[in-house]
């Protein structure tokens, strides 16, 4: 496995807050307005490590990473989880992990928060769709988690939920996707090291409409498997059905592998935009995390497994 | 008759879209700003389209005559928001690479009924003109017939590419079976 060194100080300590927080609208709509965009109870400020994990590319702004995203819970429209998340509650919180453990069991937001050190992990993310960000995360391995509660020998796959609550959340109301939310990975996608359960942002508590207040980051996949507001965790012996490819089977599978080569039926994936970029990028294989990970899935036809 | 100022108006109100398009992006405000072009003239295409079919239904149920007088503008803009839409996929999401557009028109069916509806609605726009409708006379009416198709074409195009919230291409496909319906009602009423 490469380990790329990087900085030991963390990139966010040295940006000045003005500068990601976007300083044209930091004037213009004053910290009242940022501090609203952030969710009133997420002033808390997160202390991290640094991680050679990390990429040093140019990160994207904070308010790239929080206005444009993709959580159909709050609305189909990229705007939409920026304006309808501020009705998330997000404490109290808890993660109940089962399935085939030792030691099932729940976890509570304070507990998560001390399971290990928190990280700062600055990681490229790919969109199915074809765009892409780099976002400094905050958070821990989920192999962390799961050694916890003491994955039987059964244990082959890892099935993730959402919260699906109408009443917080308006979109669950349409029947866009069978909700709840569901994701999964293969056990040793889920012990991987860089696959992270990220509390924060930018040095600070997750804002709802990035999957506060728990969610998981696989950055060698497409950003759909790195599912948002986690209510439930549960290992188990088959494989699990996932949102999208139960919505689509021909347009997303199980895996979901950043790989240029495989094309989305209706678009291409040899190429990507960066936000904040005008000219598109080539797509790396497994979006550039392969000296990592390419080893797990040896043997394997990725046209097949897509 | 329709009052002088119908005609200057109508022009400033389809230049809004542009203006609030270009006055976004400059205060940078679309995170996506290619994206946000891409759709939005899109939109405006295809809302252009409408309002166009929209036109004679109208005038036969208003009996306002004088409303076939700004059809051919309406129509333009249409158009004009249509090459803006293909302009930007050219230019600023492919970067004029022939090879890749020539692949992404055959292999991808949204963008081949983009392309076919554009190809359509060309030769629309060029004629036009007082000049061609004098001289295609009874074949200038079957020429613009054209726009049905176009407009079929650019629904589909919409329809096809919508990742899985079909919500807004629904309405529109709704809208345009409205406008082509009443002309086929009345039409087959005339024959019988």
């Amino acid at each position: 496995m490469l380990i790329r060194s990087a900085s030991d100080i963390p990139a966010s300590a040295i940006t000045p807050r003005e500068v990601y927080l976007n300083r044209r609208q930091f004037m213009a709509a004053g910290a009242g307005m940022t501090l609203a965009l952030l969710g009133a109870d997420a002033a808390a400020s997160l202390l991290s490590r640094s991680s050679p994990f990390s990429t040093t590319e140019d990160k994207n702004s904070l308010k790239e990473i929080t206005t444009y995203n993709n959580f159909y819970e709050f609305g189909t429209d990229k705007s939409d989880p920026a304006a309808n998340a501020h009705t998330l509650k997000t404490s109290p919180w808890s993660i109940v992990v089962e399935g085939e453990a030792g030691k099932p069991r729940r976890f509570g937001m304070e507990e998560l928060l001390k399971i290990a050190p928190l990280e700062e992990r600055i990681y490229r993310l790919r969109c199915v769709e074809g765009w892409s960000m780099v976002i400094p995360w905050v958070g821990f391995p989920l192999a962390s988690l799961l050694k916890l509660v003491e994955p039987t020998s059964k244990a082959k796959f890892v099935a993730f939920e959402s919260l699906a609550d109408p009443q917080q959340m308006p979109g669950v109301k349409s029947r866009v996707l069978d909700w709840p939310y569901r994701e999964g990975l293969r056990i040793d996608e889920a012990m991987h090291p860089l696959t992270i359960l990220a509390v924060g942002l930018y040095g600070e508590v997750l804002p709802k409409q990035n999957g506060a207040p728990v969610r998981l980051v696989v950055p060698w996949k497409y950003g759909f498997k790195s599912i948002k507001s986690i209510v439930r965790i549960r290992l188990q012996e088959t494989q699990p059905s996932t949102s999208w490819s139960t919505a689509n089977p021909s347009e997303y599978g199980f895996y979901s592998n950043v790989n240029p080569a495989v094309d989305h039926p209706r678009w291409s994936q040899a190429t990507e935009r960066r936000i904040g970029e005008l000219f598109k990028r080539k797509t790396l294989p497994f979006n550039g995390y392969a000296d990592q990970v390419a080893a797990l899935y040896k043997g394997m036809d990725l046209r097949k497994f897509y | 008759m329709l009052p002088r100022w119908v005609k200057p108006l109508l022009f400033v109100l389809c230049l809004l879209p542009l203006a609030r398009m270009v006055w976004l992006v400059l205060q940078a405000v679309p995170v996506n700003p290619v994206e946000f072009i891409t759709r939005s003239t899109g939109t405006w295409a295809l809302v252009g389209l409408c309002l166009s079919l929209a036109i004679s239904p109208l005038r036969r149920i208003t009996g306002y005559g004088a409303l076939l007088r700004v059809r051919r503008m309406v129509g333009l803009f249409a158009f004009f928001y249509a090459a803006l839409h293909l302009l930007t996929y050219l230019w600023l999401d492919q970067f004029f690479d022939w090879a890749a557009i020539l692949r992404d028109v055959l292999k991808r069916p949204f963008v081949t009924l983009g392309f076919a509806a554009f190809l359509l609605l060309l030769p629309l726009a060029v004629t036009s003109t007082d000049g061609w409708i004098r001289r295609l006379r009874r074949n200038w009416g079957r020429l613009h017939r054209l726009v049905y198709p176009a407009a079929v074409l650019a629904v589909l195009h919409y329809l096809w590419l919508v990742k899985r919230d079909l919500t807004e291409p629904l309405l529109y496909a709704a809208v345009l079976a409205v406008l082509l319906g009443v002309r086929i009602y009345w039409f087959c009423r005339a024959r019988s």
